[in-house]
């Protein structure tokens, strides 16, 4: 009796392959042995372990940086066996927001989830997130003076806190050490001389293209990109795209059109970047030598890394000699809103943010600022190269405009990329091009919001 | 005497032959109902009533995150009729199906006339032209976005070294949408070829060589044998055809995203950024009903027009 059931598997294969087994014995038996089992392991799981708490993540790190974040996972699970840690990684933009949007608004979202700043405003405007309790942050080493105060200020909204950031990820300038040598652009330290204003950025751009004979510049003049530079360029000429509410568009147009020329200057008139390159190519060019310099996101520093190329990074250049800004966005931790709250899973969701924020150094090796002071003021990170080269413009970026519609992966960042990659290519002036886009953020701004 | 009794019993046997078969077919009637009853169940309630659900949105301006908003009546409708992305992202549809439809058809019948021609391996031919099909949006995007890139892709490069310039495939917007049509054509041809040499291995030999002893060469026996015996199985992949060209999303919005300046961007694209990217639902509920509107009226139109011509012939 006991050998039967026992092997009762290998009967099933045995008369399955004898053709003595019909089909719906077959169904029957193994229906029976799958419930058998189903039962066998919830019972074992059920006595013989302590108690744990649960603990859902999800995050959008679908990039380069993913690993380090898998690799800080694994860290957290190491030294916290007593939580039941379960992480998923969404793709990163559309993807991820429209679920935890959704996951909120029905009350069973994951216990912590990441959350660009830009995006924030937005979400907890429609109460899809939790404010953090300041008293409670504090038991875990989290507090104001520990992060940088724009960030923290950012981080809040109506005065509560409802994000936590980990990061932040400016637009920053890679320049490929070889082709700079030769093209004479490196000071007597090794490193590149400062670019103050266009014309000694267009006049490096050149010489480094009479270096490498293809390009001096890898830009991606698609999708976000032309956005990122953009906004760069007109925030150091100290424009604005939308008042502090949100609601009227106050576009200095003069300020845009020289943005707008400067990056056409670029492609159409000095020829020092392709106007036709994508983000793949881009990357694909600087990283093979074939271009200078490259300007893009802090995160492809791995990928660079990876291909053993003789690189370093700096913050992108101040072009017009005024207060200088770069574009940026943060990365930080949320607590979508839930229906009830389970106390020690929120606990352990603090414990869980305090814990990465800790380990942030292990994030800081794919490329970003680690926001927690503690981690950033540090000898460790000091000593990252290149990423301690750039890590100064924490203090400086400038985020999305804060609306509904704006943020990472918005539709404002969509109509923007759009509209001023018709100046990268020569279809449109930039006149033309601001008149699109403000065409297209007066719309949404009429629009009744759905957040 | 026996005359009248059988005209009486002629009748009444009908009629009690009619009680019987009524009952039993009414039996059968509800077992057969038993079996689909399943299926219809999850049909109704994951199809048909979400259908009405998005019906009623279209008429709320309803956020992805938080729900029923306000009542906003006929508001989106009205603002999609007078929204120039609702009526170039249509109008860009209508270019991808009026480009893509007669390549895929055309290239398709060509291709299983060539493989129908008593050539060796045609089983190889057939992997060929097929294998495309199987592969995934994704996998198809991401061939063909380096074969268009600029500067060092495959197809510029062979161009350039044949002397002729540089065509920006993904980046002007004249040319975005045809570099579409050529992925598509590769990708989805396999299908219509499959259904066009089925057909055409079934067409009888007796017709061609009664045609070739009465003297028809190849082209003639092409044009009047070949084309009208696969006159339903073109109807069929006409309609199916400009049913899918009209929902025509994943290749482009990988591709270009609906690029250079919305020049490529198809309705469903439309309606997924509007319900998804910019949350409102409500919105992109009133476009997909009017784009279902209009798939319907081009299907019947297109069904109507071809069964009169199946009439008439």
């Amino acid at each position: 009796m006991i050998s039967e059931h026992d092997s009762i598997p290998e009967q099933l294969t045995t008369t399955a392959s004898n053709g003595r087994l019909t089909r719906r014995a077959f169904l029957e038996r193994s229906i029976a042995l799958g419930i058998g089992s189903g039962a066998a392991l919830t019972l074992l799981n059920a006595c013989g372990s302590s108690p744990t708490t649960d603990l859902t993540y999800w995050n959008l790190f679908t990039g380069g940086d993913g690993v380090r974040m898998v690799q800080m996972q694994k860290d957290f699970t190491k030294s916290h066996p007593n939580i039941n840690f379960e992480a998923d990684t969404l793709t990163w933009g559309d993807p991820y927001y429209t679920k935890l949007a959704m996951a909120s608004a029905g009350g069973r979202p994951p216990d912590v989830g990441i959350s660009h700043l830009s995006r924030v405003p937005a979400f907890a405007a429609s109460n899809m997130l939790d404010p953090f309790d300041l008293n409670e942050l504090a038991k875990y080493d989290i507090s104001e003076d520990k992060f940088l105060p724009s960030l923290w200020q950012k981080a809040q909204y109506n005065g509560k806190l409802y994000a936590i950031p980990l990061d932040t990820h400016p637009f920053v300038m890679y320049y490929n050490i070889d082709v700079c040598q030769k093209a004479g652009l490196l000071g007597p330290d090794g490193k590149l001389k400062p670019l103050d204003g266009t014309a000694a950025v267009m006049d490096a751009l050149k010489k480094a293209q009479a270096v490498t004979g293809n390009l001096g510049l890898a830009l991606d003049t698609r999708d976000v990109q032309p956005w990122r530079l953009f906004y760069t360029l007109y925030n150091q000429l100290g424009g604005q795209i939308l008042s502090s509410d949100g609601r009227t568009l106050v576009i200095d147009e003069g300020k845009a059109e020289q943005a707008l020329s400067f990056m056409r200057d670029l492609t159409i008139t000095n020829k020092v970047a392709s106007s036709t390159m994508d983000y793949g190519g881009a990357v694909a060019t600087f990283g093979s030598g074939k271009a200078g310099f490259h300007w893009n996101g802090d995160w492809e520093l791995p990928t660079f890394q990876g291909q053993n190329l003789h690189f370093d990074m700096l913050p992108i250049p101040n072009f017009f000699g005024q207060t200088y800004y770069a574009q940026a966005d943060s990365h930080s931790f949320v607590l979508p809103h839930q229906a009830t709250v389970d106390p020690t899973r929120r606990a352990a969701s603090l414990e869980f943010i305090s814990f990465m924020l800790k380990d942030s150094l292990v994030w800081a090796g794919g490329g970003h600022v680690p926001a927690y002071l503690p981690v950033a003021t540090g000898n460790d990170y000091k000593n990252m190269s290149p990423q301690s080269h750039y890590a100064s413009v924490a203090s400086n970026v400038v985020f999305d405009p804060v609306a509904w519609f704006s943020g990472s992966g918005s539709e404002l960042e969509n109509q923007a990329g759009q509209a001023f990659q018709t100046v990268l290519v020569g279809q449109f002036t930039p006149q033309q091009a601001i008149a699109q886009f403000s065409a297209a953020l007066q719309k949404l701004l009429k629009i009744p919001p759905p957040l | 005497m026996s005359d009248l009794s059988i005209q009486e019993q002629a009748p009444r046997a009908a009629a009690q032959t009619r009680q019987q078969s009524r009952t039993s077919r009414w039996r059968t009637d509800l077992t057969g109902l038993g079996f689909v009853l399943p299926f219809l169940i999850l049909y109704a309630l994951f199809l048909i009533w979400p259908v009405i659900l998005g019906l009623r949105m279209s008429f709320f301006n309803w956020s992805l995150g938080k729900g029923e908003l306000e009542f906003l009546g006929l508001a989106n409708y009205q603002e999609l009729f007078s929204d120039p992305a609702f009526s170039s992202s249509l109008v860009n549809t209508l270019y991808f199906t009026v480009l893509s439809t007669p390549v895929l058809i055309i290239l398709a019948f060509l291709l299983a006339w060539l493989v129908n021609r008593a050539i060796p391996a045609q089983w190889l031919f057939r992997a060929i032209f097929f294998a495309p099909f199987v592969l995934s949006v994704s996998v198809v995007v991401l061939i063909w976005s380096w074969l268009y890139e600029p500067g060092f892709g495959l197809i510029n490069g062979t161009l350039t070294a044949i002397g002729l310039k540089e065509v920006n495939w993904l980046t002007d917007t004249h040319v975005a949408m045809l570099a579409v049509v050529l992925l598509t054509a590769w990708w989805t041809v396999g299908f219509n070829f499959v259904l066009y040499l089925a057909g055409m291995q079934q067409i009888p030999s007796e017709l061609y060589e009664a045609a070739s002893i009465d003297g028809a060469g190849t082209m003639a026996q092409t044009r009047w044998i070949t084309i009208p015996q696969l006159g339903r199985i073109s109807t069929l992949i006409l309609i199916l055809q400009v049913i899918a060209s009209l929902q025509v999303f994943g290749q482009i919005y990988l591709l270009t995203s609906g690029g250079p300046n919305f020049s490529t961007r198809p309705m469903i694209q439309y309606i997924y950024q509007s319900g998804f990217t910019s949350f409102r639902v409500g919105f992109a509920s009133a476009i997909s009903f009017v784009f279902f509107i209009l798939i319907l009226i081009i299907s019947i139109g297109q069904f109507l027009l071809v069964s009169r011509q199946r009439r008439d012939a």
